[in-house]
């Protein structure tokens, strides 16, 4: 019978195949395709907006158009492109790292990235019906209301219900495979770093996401149906909103960056040829910078009005933050300090994150002085400074884990050429952008603004930073060239661990197979890989006999119930619209049934199958 | 506070802000203060920057150095020192950024007190107050303190002398103006860079702020908080006046509406103001109303609507289809007034002056 079913996997054709993934590599290369997608998509947006503030009084766009053009760029950049960027890496490299064969829930993967995907659609379709949202990524009440705000608001907030589910779904998933499917030997100090920000980051969803649910349920009961939660004039509140948004809002960005903390933290190492310094300060670090964002949200409503003792509270409470973070700037420098440095693409975009992240933390210590906070406050400076975090951070350490973990994923190497062509061109682009973007905001720019007068000493600053814009623009356009280009031309990586790296995911053969580990490896050390290469015979000690391997099947459903989630979704939209041609009711019903139905059909047992000794063999001889 | 400013001056780094304040304009560029405030905000910036700049030094040193000196060699496979970490070290850069760090915090907490300063003569007060106590009614206090309402795309200023200013508000120098704020429909923030902070209007919220101006002069004012499609066009101004100049324009605009002389084309166009109903959002004389700004003295402004400069075809364009000027404001168009009707029209909105 199991013999019957693996072979019949091999019958399935690609797109149902890729369709019905339960595998992590699988799934983690769905999150980076989707997340590039909406990268793409967003960074066209930012293009546009540089466009129209390239020249004062410019008329390339009106004020709508852009506020809806800010507001996607926003929100997709963060909910839609980096965060599953982040998650690729995270499903891709945990497992392996870890000595697992998958995650510990392999369905709710599939599920959290088709209900991710089916979101972010979702909130996409807005363009077709009547405009995007166009409040802005904190989409401030009232603004938002139905009052002050088109249709497009209610995709902003059905689309991120949905996609907000599948990212703490996955989140779960993440926590419980990290806690529980550990290879022996692997105790939680001798992780590495990336599993540790990624284990904290996905704590930090669980419980900020929920916030965000809940005060999406809000706006939409609001939007929908008429609730008046934040309506002023009925015994609402609109500072309601400021709070719970940031509630989740601050913690999202932190989210965002410990995992790509955790990516330069194996990337410095690895190409320094040093273990990394100061392993356990960093780890601690990891853990008060995710306990003290949850304690800070108030530095982002300081002009709110909201008194002086809580904004000096706040204030104190958000420049704490500056102290673990200062603990992992210095452990990365004493990384690469007395050790033997090679500056490929990826070891260029982690050594180089650390200065401008420098740069991006500074600016943070500037901006939670509460009452010099009232200047930069929703000027340029904020914008800057925010974008130092996320280009600068975020961006960067991703690029330089793609770089790292390509030719374990698809079996070559990026081109190196391309590559560093790709790295100065952006370097340079995001500089040119971003710097003269702080001292537009002191001299007097606010942000979000679609247009501004000539003659008020912002002409030169704002054509340069577009400038710069199109410069990072050319270098995203070198990265594409250099996928498809290594993609035909680049050379096959046949050996397991084509960097000299120290961690377990280079112990595995490339390409991997289905099932990562043919025996579970004994981890003895931290940094296992490296530690058998010197101490050990080269190769993973097994902690089991190599025997039949479990694994799970396939399934259409986690597709089945998102999509159903994403037609509830749009049938609940449609309650707002002018002239609906099918009744919202039959819409939402049928979505409802759809999830429902598919949970229910998910309910019936299924066990996976075994991939018989023989076969394990067959396959660790070819590719081995 | 002068003399650390004082100080700071023959440091490279405000030297470099003082050229940058140069590509500011001025009395727009908060790096060009003209208040105690905006001065007070400045000088701790600068500080900030320069404790910031020590984090900066040493973190890009040491970074330059790792870079050029610990590269890897053609050949030299070896493998270099696996070293564990250091506890000395983790406790120097723990708790040398804590003292950094405590340098700012004390500035930050007596400034957000500072700028929380209530009215003076307010029962129980002097002191900071926290959010949801009561505004100070305006007659208690021997303060200016101006109504600040923020509309959808224009600002509201009802001063407590009972007359109402649109878009422009006039303050005496040298002297602590508080402005009382509110929003009518969504969010705005009040925001004048050369002057000081910025606080938010938030519907059903009364916030407090005070500004002071040490030159006369015309201040550039900006809505800082999205607010729909016309949110870069909410501009204001802030006009510091000598006090007897200030004085004399409170006087004009507390005068009762002076109608023009009868049969000339003011009065027609009197007429037309009243039969299109324009009077029914715009007040030409004392207290206005939420619904559009108060012309009392538009003849006055350099600006219509704050967007376009004034001229005759300006205003006619703007009263007949405002949406072109400023999308998604509240003012209807008005296309089917008569030539003749629009000549009046104009010629009465620009007798509305209170200069002389």
């Amino acid at each position: 019978m199991a013999t019957a079913t693996a072979t019949a996997n091999k019958k399935k054709s690609v797109v149902w195949d890729w369709l019905t993934t339960v595998d992590h590599k699988k799934l983690a290369i769905l999150y980076l395709v989707a997340g590039t997608l909406f990268f793409v998509k967003a960074g066209l947006m930012a293009l546009f907006i540089r466009i129209q503030l390239m020249v004062p009084e410019n008329d390339f766009m009106t004020g709508q158009v852009f506020n809806e053009l800010i507001t996607m760029h926003g929100t997709i950049m963060l909910f839609l492109a980096v965060t599953p960027l982040i998650f690729g890496f995270m499903n891709f490299v945990i497992p392996l790292q870890i000595g697992a064969r998958d995650v510990a829930f392999p369905f709710i993967n599939a599920l959290g990235f088709w209900i991710f995907f089916f979101g972010g659609l979702l909130l996409s379709m807005s363009w077709f019906f009547g405009g995007a949202p166009d409040a802005g990524w904190t989409a401030y009440v009232p603004l938002s209301t139905r009052e002050y705000a088109g249709s497009g608001m209610d995709f902003y907030a059905l689309g991120l219900q949905v996609s907000g589910f599948g990212t703490l779904i996955s989140a779960i998933n993440f926590i419980v495979t990290i806690i529980n499917m550990r290879a022996p030997g692997m105790t939680m100090m001798r992780m590495p770093l990336f599993c540790w920000t990624g284990l904290v980051a996905s704590i930090l969803i669980v419980f900020a996401f929920t916030p965000l649910a809940a005060g999406l349920a809000l706006l939409m009961l609001d939007r929908l149906f008429m609730g008046q939660f934040f309506t002023p004039d009925m015994g609402g509140n609109s500072i309601l909103w400021a709070h719970i948004f940031w509630i989740f809002g601050h913690p999202e960005v932190y989210i965002l960056v410990l995992p790509a903390f955790g990516i330069i933290s194996e990337v410095v190492p690895a190409f320094s040829h040093k273990r990394l310094f100061g392993y356990t300060a960093m780890v601690f670090a990891t853990i008060v910078i995710a306990f003290l964002s949850f304690m800070v949200w108030v530095h982002h409503m300081f002009t709110i009005g909201i008194g002086p003792i809580t904004n000096s509270v706040f204030a104190l409470a958000t420049m704490t933050i500056a102290v673990p973070t200062g603990i992992k700037i210095f452990n990365w420098l004493f990384t690469m300090w007395g050790g033997k440095l090679v500056f490929n693409t990826a070891m260029l975009c982690a050594a180089s994150f650390v200065p401008t992240f420098v740069l991006g933390g500074i600016t943070g210590v500037m901006l939670s002085m509460a009452p010099v906070d009232y200047l930069y406050h929703d000027t340029y400076f904020v914008v800057a400074h925010f974008h130092y975090i996320i280009i600068g951070g975020i961006v960067f350490g991703l690029l330089a884990g793609l770089y790292y973990w390509y030719p374990k994923m698809f079996g070559h190497k990026l081109n190196e050429t391309l590559g560093k062509i790709m790295f100065w061109l952006l370097y340079i682009g995001f500089h040119l952008t971003f710097f003269i973007q702080h001292i537009l905001g002191l001299i007097g720019m606010p942000r979000r603004v679609y247009t501004y007068l000539g003659g008020q000493g912002w002409d030169t600053m704002n054509l340069v930073s577009s400038v710069g814009a199109f410069v990072m623009g050319a270098a995203i356009v070198v990265l594409v060239l250099n996928i498809v280009y290594s993609a035909f031309k680049s050379e096959r990586i046949t050996v397991s661990d084509p960097w000299n790296a120290r961690t377990l995911e280079w112990a595995t053969h490339t390409p991997i197979p289905e099932y990562n580990f043919a025996q579970t490896p004994q981890v003895r050390s931290l940094d296992p890989w490296f530690y058998e290469k010197v101490h050990g015979e080269g190769k993973m000690q097994p902690a089991e006999p190599l025997q039949d391997i479990h694994m799970p099947n396939g399934s259409i459903l986690p597709f089945l119930m998102s999509l159903g989630l994403f037609i509830w979704g749009f049938g609940m939209i449609m309650i707002n619209m002018d002239n609906p041609i099918v009744p919202p009711g039959v819409v939402i019903a049928i979505g409802f049934i759809m999830t429902f139905g598919t949970m229910v059909l998910h309910s019936k047992e299924d066990h996976g199958y075994h991939i018989p000794l023989e076969e394990v063999k067959k396959i660790e001889k070819e590719v081995g | 506070m002068k003399g650390r400013k004082g100080l700071l001056r023959f440091l490279p780094l405000s030297a470099m802000l003082l050229f940058l304040a140069g590509c500011g304009e001025e009395r727009l560029s908060a790096l060009d203060p003209k208040g105690p405030q905006a001065q007070w905000i400045y000088d701790n910036m600068i500080l900030s920057l320069y404790v910031m700049a020590l984090v900066v030094i040493v973190v890009f040193t040491l970074f330059f150095i790792a870079v050029f000196k610990f590269r890897k060699k053609p050949g030299d496979d070896e493998l270099p020192k696996q070293v564990e970490g250091s506890k000395a070290l983790e406790i120097t850069w723990t708790v040398v950024p804590i003292i950094l760090l405590i340098i700012l915090a004390v500035p930050t907490i007596q400034g957000t007190y500072y700028f929380a300063e209530s009215p003076p003569d307010v029962e129980g007060s002097s002191q900071a107050g926290e959010s949801g106590e009561e505004a100070p009614a305006p007659d208690e206090s021997e303060a200016l303190i101006i109504d600040v309402v923020g509309h959808q795309y224009w600002w509201q200023f009802d001063y407590p002398q009972g007359f109402t200013a649109g878009n422009e508000v006039h303050i005496p120098v040298g002297e602590k103006v508080w402005f009382n704020l509110t929003a009518s429909d969504v969010m705005h923030s009040f925001w004048v860079p050369a002057l000081g902070g910025k606080i938010d209007t938030v519907p059903g919220v009364d916030n407090m702020m005070w500004l002071e101006a040490d030159e006369p002069g015309v201040y550039k004012g900006k809505c800082a908080e999205l607010c729909g499609p016309s949110h870069a066009l909410m501009d204001f101004k802030v006009i510091v006046q000598e006090p007897e100049e200030y004085e004399a324009w409170v006087e004009e605009m507390s005068q009762e509406e002076e109608l023009p002389e009868e049969n000339s084309v003011e009065a027609d166009g009197r007429q037309v103001f009243e039969d299109q109903g324009c009077i029914g959002c715009h007040a030409v004389a004392g207290q206005g109303t939420g619904q559009g700004p108060a012309l009392s003295n538009f003849a006055d402004r350099e600006f219509i609507a704050n967007v376009v400069e004034f001229s005759d075809e300006n205003l006619e364009g703007w009263i007949r289809n405002p949406e072109d000027y400023k999308q998604g404001n509240n003012m209807p168009g008005f296309q089917n007034i008569s030539d003749e009707d629009m000549e009046a029209l104009i010629a009465y909105l620009k007798s509305l002056s209170v200069e002389e």
